[in-house]
Order: C-alpha cells, then structure tokens, then sequence
C-alpha cells in the first residue's frame, strides 16, 4: 500500500529533471565547497577575519606559533559560594514549578536553575491535562538574559530610581483630570484582579480594559450569552472519538492552545483504535497535517460548512448551497460524528460569534463528553468592544492617564497609528514593559518589569485550576513587577507576595506550602477574575438565526486571508529570541520570516514564483497586500501545498521594529490588516517587483536516498496484518547481498553485549507527535546549541540538533494523484 | 717588569674569587643556626608559673571541661579566662562555675552582665569542680601570655616559605661560579706560562697536523647513516613525548590565595574529606568547600597549635593564614561576630578534565567506594595539593579495566553479577566488563 506513494518535502522533488534534488540526495551541499578558491586567493584570505580563518593563515606561515600557543594550559579559577545555601548542590540542578502567563502563553511549568540560575523549562508533569509548554514557553528562559530589556525605570527618557518614579507618577496620578484606564494583558489573576478593584477604589474614575493581541472574542462572546461567564470552553481531546474542526488549529495556538498533549493521547492506536479527525480549513497548518481527512476550503465556505454541520446534527433544515463534493464531506463528518455521540466534538476558529454559539450548540446537541462548559477557560478575558471604545475617547481626549501593561498596542492594534497619535497627546502615561518597545517609547513613563521568572503570581486557568507562578532568580536588573507598584500606589507596604499569600490565606499554610511546591492546585477563586460582566450588552445568540447568518454571509471581492500565528512566533512578545526567530515552521520549514502562503493555482495565474538556486535555497516573489486604505508592501510569497484555492494566510507576530535586534528585525507586520480582530479579511493582491531570499530547510535537508525509512499505514492493517506488512526493516546493500540495517555486520561499531543490565534508549511514538517543534527548542535549551542566522541557513548550514521533517505524500504520479482525490 | 706584573695579576683574582667565596659560605652557615632561638619558648611556659595551684592538673581539666567555649587569651564562645581573678573574686568565680544559672535567676550585677553580653549562652553547671581544682585551672589560665618570641627569631622563614630552595639555588649559584673562575684562572695560567716561556725563548712543542675527526666521521657514510637514524629516532621520541605531555599537568602544584594545607586537616586531624567536599557523595562535582564549612570549626580555632608549625612554615605563618579565612567571611574574632563585609576567595583549580569528559564523584565515591586518594594521590601529606594522576583517558580506562567492582550489599548488582559472572566465568567483575569501557560512558 505504501509502496506506490511517492513522498515529497518540495515540490522542486517532483520535477525529475531537477539536478539540485539528485545533488541533495547524494551530498549535503549542492554546490562545490570552494576551498581551493578561497585557500588560493590571497585578498579575500587576509580580508576575512574569522578566528577559523586566521587558524588556517598560522597553518599557512607559522604552524609553531599555532601550537605553542595550545600548549600552555588556562589557570582556570574557582570561587565557591561563601555561604552556601542549604537546598544547593553545586552540579546538582534544583526545579521549581512556576507559571508562564505572559497574556497569550498560559502554561505551569517546572523550572531546571543551576546554582541560582534557571536554564531550562520543563513541563510540569503534575499539571496533567492543562497547557504544556510549547515552543515558545521553553524558548522563554532566553528571554529573561535577553540584553534588550529595560534595566531601570525611566521617565522623559531618563533613568530614575524607583523612588523618584513612585514619587513622579503619585503626583501626576494625582493631578490627572479625566479618567484613569489600565490597558492590561490578560492576566487571569485572582489576587491582580482583587488589587486592581482596589486601585479603582482609591482614584475613582478608573477603567479597565485587558487587550489581547490575538483576539477570541468571539469565542468568548458565543460562550457568554450561552453560559453567563467570559471564558472559553474547555475540551478535552482525549475523550474524543470524533473530531470535527472548521478551522480550528487546534493542535497550535487556537483558543490559547494546550490541547495537543490530550490530542495525542488519542492518536495512539490502543485496543485497535484511535479518534479521527477531519478538518475542514484554508491554510495549511499542523491540525490539518495530523487530520485523517483534510479538505481544503476557503474561510467563506468553512462558515457555511459550519451552518450545514449543524443543520444535519441537529435536524433543522438548511438553506446551504454547498458544491456537492464538500456537502458530501460535511454529510459524512455528520454521520460519524452522530456516531460517536458524547464522544464527537466540533471546534471552529472562525473569528465570529455566530459560528462559535453554533459550535456550542453542536457540541450540547451530541451531549459531547469532551467540551467542558462547567469548567471553561479563563486564560483570555481581552474585549474588543472595549479596546475600540478606548482608542475612541483617547482621541476625543477624555482620558487623562493611562497605564499599559504587558501588552504593545502600538505596535499590535489594527489601528496602531490612531493609538499613538493618541497616546502621545494623554497627560499621564505609564508603560509596564520589560522592553523599550513602540508603546514604551512613546510613554511618559517607563516600569521595568521582571520577567516570570523573577516574578510572583496566581493564574486561574480554568474556573478550579489554579496555578501559582514564583520567581526562581533574583532580579537581574532594577526591576519591579506591575502589581508591586499598584500596591505602592495604594500606599500599601505589601509586597505583591504577601498580598498573594493573603488572597489565598483561606487555604492555610500546609496547603499553601503544597501549592506552591506543586505549582498547581484546584479550588475556588476568591476573586472573579473576568472583567465585570455588566459590559456584556449582547443578547443570546439564537443558534437558527446564527445557523441563517452563516450560510447567507455575502462574500467580498478578492483573496481570503487568514491570519494565523506562528507556532515559533506566536503574537510575537518574544521577537528578539533568536531561537524561535531561527526554528523552521513545522509547516512550511522556513525561519526568520513571515510570508503570504498561497495555493498553486493562484501564484500561478497571478505569476507569482518559487524556485531553488543552485545550493537548493529557495527564492520566491514580492506581493502588496491591499486592503481598503491599508497596503502592506513587499510581503514574501510562499506557495504552499495544501492551502485552499482562493484562500491566502499571513502570520502575525512578525516585523517589529523597537526593542528589538537589527538582526530580529525581520518579516512584515500584519497586525493592520487585523481589522476588527478578526482574522478572516477581503484583500486584494498583486505582483511586487523584487526577489525575496527565504532561509528554508525544506529541500537541503534530504533523507540521503534513504527513503524507505518512511512508514505509513492504515489502522486496518495495523490491527489486522503482521509487523512485516507495514514495518519491513530497511535493508542496505553489502556486498551486493541485501542485509537488514539491524544486523551487526552492517554495523559501523563493535557492539557492546547488551544482553545483562539496564540499557537505555529513546524511543518517540510518531503517531503522538504532533510536529509542534517544542523539542527542537527544548534542545537548543538543553544543549546549548548555537543560532547561526539567516544568511547560513540559506547555505543549508543549520545546527538544529533535532529536525522535524514535514513530507506531503502523492501517488507515484499526478494524474494517479487526481484518481485519488475523485 | 713584565714578569712582575703578570705574577700580581693572577694573585690577585685568586684571592678575590677565595674572599668571594667565603662569603657566600658564611651566608649560608647563618642561614641554617636559626634552630636554637625555637627551643626558648617552651622553657618560657614552665617558668611563668604564678602563685598556687598545679598547672598540669589545671591544664588537662581546662582542656577537657572549659576549652569547648573558653580560649586562655582570647574571646571564644565565652570570655578570655586570662585575668577573670582581677575581674571578679574568687568566691564569684567558684560559685558562678559550680550554678551560673542560680546566679542570673538571683539577680547577681556581674552575672547578668556576662550573660547578656554572651548573647545569653549559658553556661553548663560544673558541681563536680572542687575548688582546689579550680584553683588549679585559674593557676593555668593564669600565666601571663607567652610572649610571641618566635615572631623575631622565625621572621625570615615566616615570608619567604621557600627558605630551603634559595639556599640551594645560592650554593648552585656559587658552585658555577668557582667554575667558571677556575677555568679564567687556568686559562690566564696558561696564557702567563705561554708569555713565559715565549720570552724565556722556551721552544713550544707544535702539534701535529691530524685530519680532523668530522672530516673522517663525514668520509665514513655508515657511520653518518647509523647517526642520522639515531638522531631522527631520538628527535621523533622527544616530539612524541612533548606532545604527549601537551595537556596533562600531572605535579601541576599553583599557590593558593590561601595556604590551605590538607596536611594538617586530613592528615594530623583525620578529618574526612567527604566533611568538607560533601557534594562528592551526591553530585558529579566534588566541590570546593563555601567558606561557611572552614568556620564550623574556625569559629573557634584562631590560632594553630605550636606543635603544628614545621621547619618550613611557622606558627605565624599559619595564622595569618587563618585570618586571610577570617577576612574573606567578614568574621571578626575580637567581637565574635560577622562584619558583613565578605571577599570571595578565588581558589587556583587544580584538577580539570576537558568539558567533553564527563566525570561523576558521586558514581565512584558513594557507589563504587572508592578511597579520594586512588585518583588524588596521598592528599593527607600534602602541605600544598598537587595533581597526582595524569588525568589522560588511558589512566581512566586502565583503572576501569583492572578494578573490581564492589557488588556485596548492592541490591542493584546482585542480578547482574550473578549473570555476568556466569559470562565471563569469573567471580570478580572489573568495571570494563560492566561495561566501564563504552565510550559513550563518559563521552556524549
């Protein structure tokens, strides 16, 4: 079965005519490596000034200087502690658990510090079932030794000591006329939540608003008027049996991610089964890769697919006028879903309220096991109504201070522009941030924060799951956390630690003490957390008007684009950590970019290309992205297998220009095309002058001719035939005799006898990988390997220790391909 | 005239080079009658010896009842005791140490004093002391300080702790010296016999007109063969054996910023290393100890013993040392508290393994049993440490293939040792054929 499908990483491998592909098969670079040119030309040999270089000059005229200098050995000095602290162990790691929640990350993790200093984060194992740490979350402990960050407080652009800003800001606090506005992130702190109730108190007139970057307010919304709280159903993908998702990347960042580890749980194929997963999506993301069935369609149609899903599960008639094959696709998920019963389950991702209140009410109607309402999500409580509210009366200037933290509206608001314009006018303005970014620089004031792991803190993840977040270094710089300085302001002399042990008195010390070591604890908040729901204006969705809206939704002119967040970028908090800006997109294995994703058939008529050059680096065209008064110039073009016709995607995330490394600087900011905070948008798209040079792995890093390593099967035949059917061992040829690769004679080493005694190994269950990358980080963590740069992953010369390959698979030939698809 | 000249000349430099001479050895005889002046301290002691009272008897009881929290001279855990008989009375003295507790719940002035002073340490009740021995431990306490004599007398040894190998260095000095003086000498000898003989018209024998001897040696091509190889052999030996050596710094002995000498603790003291270097059992490091470790005991522990100070390094010499300890913890002796004011000390590491050898302590000290000495050679008589071992791989793999692993009274062996030993046919098993020759063992 698997032996008449071809795999391909690029689609330069489906030319035959390719001599890269032949050249990358066989030689890991495809180009000579001109070392005689180089060894021969004298200019450039004495113009380069690397130390590997000048080794090969002292070879040239003085080996002995070379050599001697390697003789004398470095006096190497020692300092031990004076006092060494009781609990360490000097080569001996200690871990803590704490908690990330940087207002898109959300996850309890265990914290690996070697004598004082953390340098790994692992995932907390006691946390079972909640947020594990992805990528980003493990590429966090970079962050905190990153060398941009804000040292001290700052006002007017200059540094002050924290005494002279509490004074500074008391009196403008004091003087303000017009209303207060926190803009926070979303924190899904009980104890933040109870001080800033408190704040309010004291300065009267105070508004909060939480902002999150990438939006869920519809999902929160749809939840809302069915449920009454502001939260995000909780699914539990290990319960699933049926999986239906109509857009939902759930396997990456959707709805605040997490939910890969339950996922896989189910992918594992146990008393002869395993769930099954169709999806429904324009781009190509992970979830689509790990489907059972995928099926390409724009975000318009995946809002009728939805309406159609829920007509045929419920019963009630449809208006829907869907092309025949997909209605026969949404009428086959139904059926299976119908069978599963509570353990099917439907998520969506489309960025509106009518489609998330249909989602719930499929997943009421199949009694559905794996959505869980009573215990929902906390982790996003951002509004857009309120945002846009604010930015509103910013500019009619009936604010008079605002106080930003952790979040960077100018750079990441839709209307980013209008917001600093605005900004620069308001009287007070305080930024709590860690880095002097676009919304920093235009504040007054400047809060060093610390980073979460100097920091303090309690986090709901969900209505009973509690999570405790403590610091595991001293601060390195001159630093204080946002709620430190709130309760300074209220003119408490609390530490935020002590206010935090005072909000949870009520579970006594023992139980504290066990919280705190365990990092996570379940039990009730004492404070809500979600902002007040008097906001909350909306009526109840009526599931058959919203079912009407969907299939009915007149579509616009030119291209859908979906904005979508990279799984290495996320919304892009950490841009100046060179290990994600370097990890390849599971996906599209490309790094240190974002780009325009499109299917063939389009680049082909809008006469949009890719193309390797000669050492198998990949090139690819400009577009200008327009849409209404908003252009985006210059933006990448990738051609993406797998992505829906008619249907573009676009990361966000990227293109940050303040506080940041030059060389971090890259990709084009997307967040003004997020309009409304919604990621399906109307754009119109053409051809740009210029080629953009991609740093993509996906064609240097080949099998080496080594294709037959590749294993596929159906559950059938798992469950049915013998090992050999679809796990032959490999064999290679010795001495023209095909030999097992097991055997020891094809063995480059005398083996060791390995018959008595514990002996390791390490094996990875593909079928639970979902391809998230977070080993690869996990270790460059670890490991401490090196980041190389754009320019030298273009030369195919990337360190990543761990490679996870992306394979799309065909028939031997395209027209037995199309066979396939009918 | 000549003649006259030449014979004063030569005497002359004869009798400089002997004057020179001499001199040098007379330094030297100086050098080595320092001994003597040590051997008054120990008189001093028995001849200050004040009132009534035994001395030796108040000394043992001092040393085994009061030396735990008092010092003689100086401030301990409890006051100096060296003049307490002008401070209080002696019926004070002898009711305070038979129930200095009863005294500071009745209230006494002094006892209360003390007591605050001493952060409210209190002091165990000793009924047992008859007062004819305290008596006797006052007569002991009681000696005046012996004035520190060996301060003058030690002073060159104190600073130049080498005093040996400069002597040694000057002999060898002066012995080259006379040499090459002896050879001017012989020569202007025979240069003057030479001027003699040419002006007393004495005929020179001529030599005769030999052939050269590297003339014959380059004629003979067997033997330039035979040369050639043995100097390309001996040339090839020597660059192996340099490049051999490149990297192992077997006797690599650096001076400490403090003298630290593992001959006085783990040798006179018995201390055991694993005391001070405790993550050896647990961790992969063996660590250098924190400071807080040394002033466990140092706390109270000033000054050494005179017995401890040797030829090479004086009593002075090791307390200064103690107080460079004191000055880096911020401990002030005299107050019995911490300053606060700390110095890290910067230790020279002697034992470095490259970072691709991974080396665990705590596999070979706590599992294995291995004495610290097999790797860091007799560390006990070590004044100053050296590396003892090479610390090449071929040492490693050499001790893994002939030392047997300890397997009694380890659960985790038992299986494993009765299969292998059924393997090998063997009873013992050594740690290669557990498998201590992997190179991923140590490499990954």
């Amino acid at each position: 079965m698997s032996s008449n499908k071809k795999y391909w990483k690029s689609v330069e491998e489906l030319n035959e005519n390719s001599s890269i592909v032949e050249t990358l098969q066989q030689k890991e670079f495809a180009e000579e490596i001109p070392t005689d040119e180089f060894l021969g030309d004298k200019d450039s040999l004495s113009s380069s000034s690397t130390t590997r270089r000048d080794f090969l000059k002292y070879v040239g005229f003085s080996t002995a200087a070379a050599s001697l200098a390697a003789c004398e050995g470095p006096v190497i000095k020692s300092i031990p502690y004076l006092v060494q602290p009781e609990r360490i162990v000097p080569g001996i790691a200690n871990y803590y658990a704490t908690t990330i929640a940087d207002g898109f990350d959300f996850s309890s993790v265990l914290v690996k510090t070697r004598e004082g200093r953390p340098i790994k984060i692992d995932n907390n194992t006691l946390s079972a079932g909640r947020a594990g740490a992805n990528a980003r979350v493990n590429a966090s402990v970079l962050s905190l030794y990153d060398s941009k960050r804000v040292k001290r407080p700052m006002a007017n652009g200059q540094n002050v000591s924290w005494e002279d800003f509490d004074k500074q800001v008391g009196d403008a606090l004091e003087g303000v006329t017009g209303e207060v506005v926190l803009l926070t992130q979303t924190f899904a702190s009980p104890s933040t939540s109870k001080l800033i109730n408190e704040f309010s108190g004291k300065f009267g007139n105070v508004r909060h608003v939480v902002y999150d970057a990438v939006s869920e307010d519809a999902a929160l919304t749809a939840f809302q008027s069915k449920y009454g709280t502001r939260a995000l159903a909780n699914y539990d993908f290990s319960k699933a049996g049926t999986i239906v998702s109509v857009g939902a990347d759930f396997l990456a960042d959707w709805q605040g991610g997490g939910y890969d580890a339950g996922y896989a749980k189910t992918r594992i194929p146990e008393n002869g089964k395993m769930s099954r997963h169709i999806q429904f999506e324009s781009n190509m993301t992970l979830s689509g890769a790990n489907a059972d069935k995928r099926i390409p369609v724009t975000p318009a149609q995946q809002r009728a697919v939805l309406a159609a899903l829920y007509g045929y599960i419920s019963g009630a008639s449809t208006s829907g006028d869907l092309p025949g094959k997909l209605d026969d696709a949404v009428v086959k998920a139904a059926s299976q879903l119908r069978k599963a019963g509570s353990k099917g389950v439907v998520v969506s991702g489309l960025p509106d309220a009518d489609a998330q209140a249909l989602v719930l009410a499929i997943n009421e109607a199949l009694g559905s096991q794996v959505m869980d309402s009573a215990n929902p999500k906390m982790t996003r409580q951002g509004n857009a109504t309120a945002v846009a509210k604010l930015v509103e009366d910013m500019q009619n200037g009936s604010i008079g201070a605002i106080l930003i933290a952790g979040v960077n509206p100018a750079y990441s608001l839709p209307n980013s522009k209008e917001f600093a314009k605005a900004l620069k006018d308001i009287e007070v303005s305080v930024a709590f941030s860690m880095k002097e970014d676009e919304t920093a620089k235009l504040c007054k004031f400047i809060a060093a924060t610390p980073h979460y792991l100097e920091s303090w803190g309690d986090v709901q993840f969900t209505k009973n799951n509690f999570s405790l977040m403590q610091p595991t270094i001293r601060p390195l710089f001159d630093t204080r956390q946002f709620q430190d300085c709130l309760l300074k302001w209220n003119g408490s002399d609390k530490s935020y630690y002590e206010y935090i042990k005072e909000t949870w008195s009520f579970l006594g010390t023992d139980a504290w003490n066990t919280a705190l070591h365990d990092g996570v604890f379940e039990g009730t908040a004492p404070v809500s957390v979600a902002t007040s729901t008097s906001d909350f204006v909306g009526s109840t969705i009526n599931t058959s008007t919203a079912a009407r809206n969907l299939s009915t939704a007149s579509e616009g002119k030119g291209f859908q684009l979906s904005l979508y967040t990279k799984i290495s970028m996320g919304d892009g908090q950490q841009a100046n950590n060179p290990w994600l800006q370097e990890m390849p997109d599971p996906l599209t294995r490309s790094s240190w970019d974002n780009y325009l994703t499109i299917s063939r058939d389009d680049a082909d008529a809008l006469e949009l290309m890719n193309e390797n050059v000669a050492n198998g680096a990949l090139n690819g065209s400009y577009v200008n992205i327009k849409m209404d008064d908003v252009e985006l110039k210059n933006v990448p073009v990738l051609i993406q297998p797998g992505q829906a016709k008619g249907s573009v995607g676009l990361a966000l995330g990227y293109g940050k220009k303040e506080g940041i490394q030059e060389e971090m600087q890259v990709g084009v900011n997307a967040y003004p095309l997020y309009k409304d905070f919604s990621s399906i948008q109307y754009v119109n798209i053409e051809k740009a002058a210029g080629v953009h040079e991609f740093a993509s792995v996906q064609l240097q890093n080949t099998l080496m001719g080594r294709g037959d390593i590749i294993k596929e099967t159906t559950l059938e035949i798992f469950n049915t035939k013998d090992k050999n059917a679809y796990n032959k061992t490999p064999e290679v040829s010795l001495n023209h005799i095909e030999t097992a690769v097991t055997s020891p004679e094809v063995d480059l080493w005398e083996s060791f006898d390995r018959e008595v005694g514990h002996h390791f190994n390490l094996s990875i269950d593909l079928n639970a990988c979902t391809g998230c990358g977070a080993c690869v980080i996990a270790c460059h963590s670890e490991n401490n390997v090196p980041v190389v740069g754009k320019q030298e992953i273009r030369k195919s010369r990337d360190m990543h220790w761990l490679r996870i390959d992306r394979y799309y698979s065909s028939e031997e030939s395209f027209a037995g391909d199309i066979d396939k698809k009918r | 005239m000549k003649k006259v000249k030449f014979r004063h000349s030569t005497s002359r430099l004869l009798l400089l080079s002997v004057v020179f001479l001499l001199s040098f050895t007379n330094l030297n005889f100086a050098q080595e009658g320092q001994d003597p002046a040590d051997a008054g301290q120990a008189s001093e002691a028995q001849a200050a010896e004040p009132g009534s009272g035994d001395v030796a008897n108040g000394k043992a009881l001092f040393n085994s009842l009061c030396a735990a929290c008092h010092k003689p001279y100086s401030k301990s855990i409890g006051p100096a005791l060296n003049g307490v008989s002008d401070r209080h009375s002696r019926t004070w003295i002898d009711s305070w140490i038979q129930n200095s507790a009863e005294m500071i719940a009745s209230g006494d002035a002094q006892a209360v004093a003390i007591y605050e002073e001493y952060n409210k340490t209190a002091m165990p009740a000793f009924p047992q002391l008859t007062e004819a021995e305290i008596g006797d431990i006052l007569a002991y306490v009681e000696q005046p300080k012996p004035t520190p004599v060996a301060a003058t007398a030690n002073g060159g040894t104190a600073d130049g702790g080498s005093g040996g190998g400069v002597s040694n260095n000057v002999i060898l000095m002066i012995l080259a010296f006379v040499l090459v003086m002896l050879l001017i000498v012989l020569f202007l000898v025979n240069k003057t016999l030479r001027n003699f003989a040419t002006a007393s018209g004495v005929e020179l024998p001529v030599k005769e007109n030999r052939k050269p001897l590297y003339k014959s040696f380059v004629e003979n091509q067997f033997l330039v063969l035979v040369t050639a190889i043995i100097v390309l052999l001996a040339s090839g030996y020597m660059v192996y054996g340099f490049f051999m050596q490149v990297g192992v710094d077997q006797g690599y002995q650096p001076i400490q910023p403090i003298h630290y000498s593992h001959r006085i603790h783990a040798g006179d003291n018995q201390i055991e290393c694993k005391y001070c270097h405790s993550s050896a059992r647990t961790s992969k490091h063996s660590g250098i100890p924190s400071l807080n470790v040394c002033m466990n005991c140092h706390k109270s522990i000033g000054e050494v013993a005179e017995s401890t100070a040797t030829e090479e390094y004086s009593k002075e010499f090791y307390d200064k040392e103690i107080k460079k300890l004191y000055e880096a913890t911020g401990w002030d002796p005299a107050e019995q508290a911490y300053t606060g004011e700390t110095k890290p000390v910067k230790w020279v590491r002697i034992h470095n393994l490259p970072d691709f050898a991974y080396f665990n302590h705590s596999q070979h000290v706590s599992v294995a049993g291995i004495e610290c000495q097999k790797c860091h050679g007799p560390i006990q008589e070590m004044e100053v440490v050296y590396q003892d071992a090479p610390l090449t791989m071929g040492w490693c793999i050499n001790c893994h293939r002939e030392t047997n692993v300890k397997m009694a009274g380890n659960e985790y062996y038992e299986k494993i040792h009765e299969e292998l030993s059924k393997k090998y046919g063997v009873e013992e098993l050594t740690a290669a054929q557990l498998g201590g020759l992997e190179c991923g063992k140590c490499h990954y």
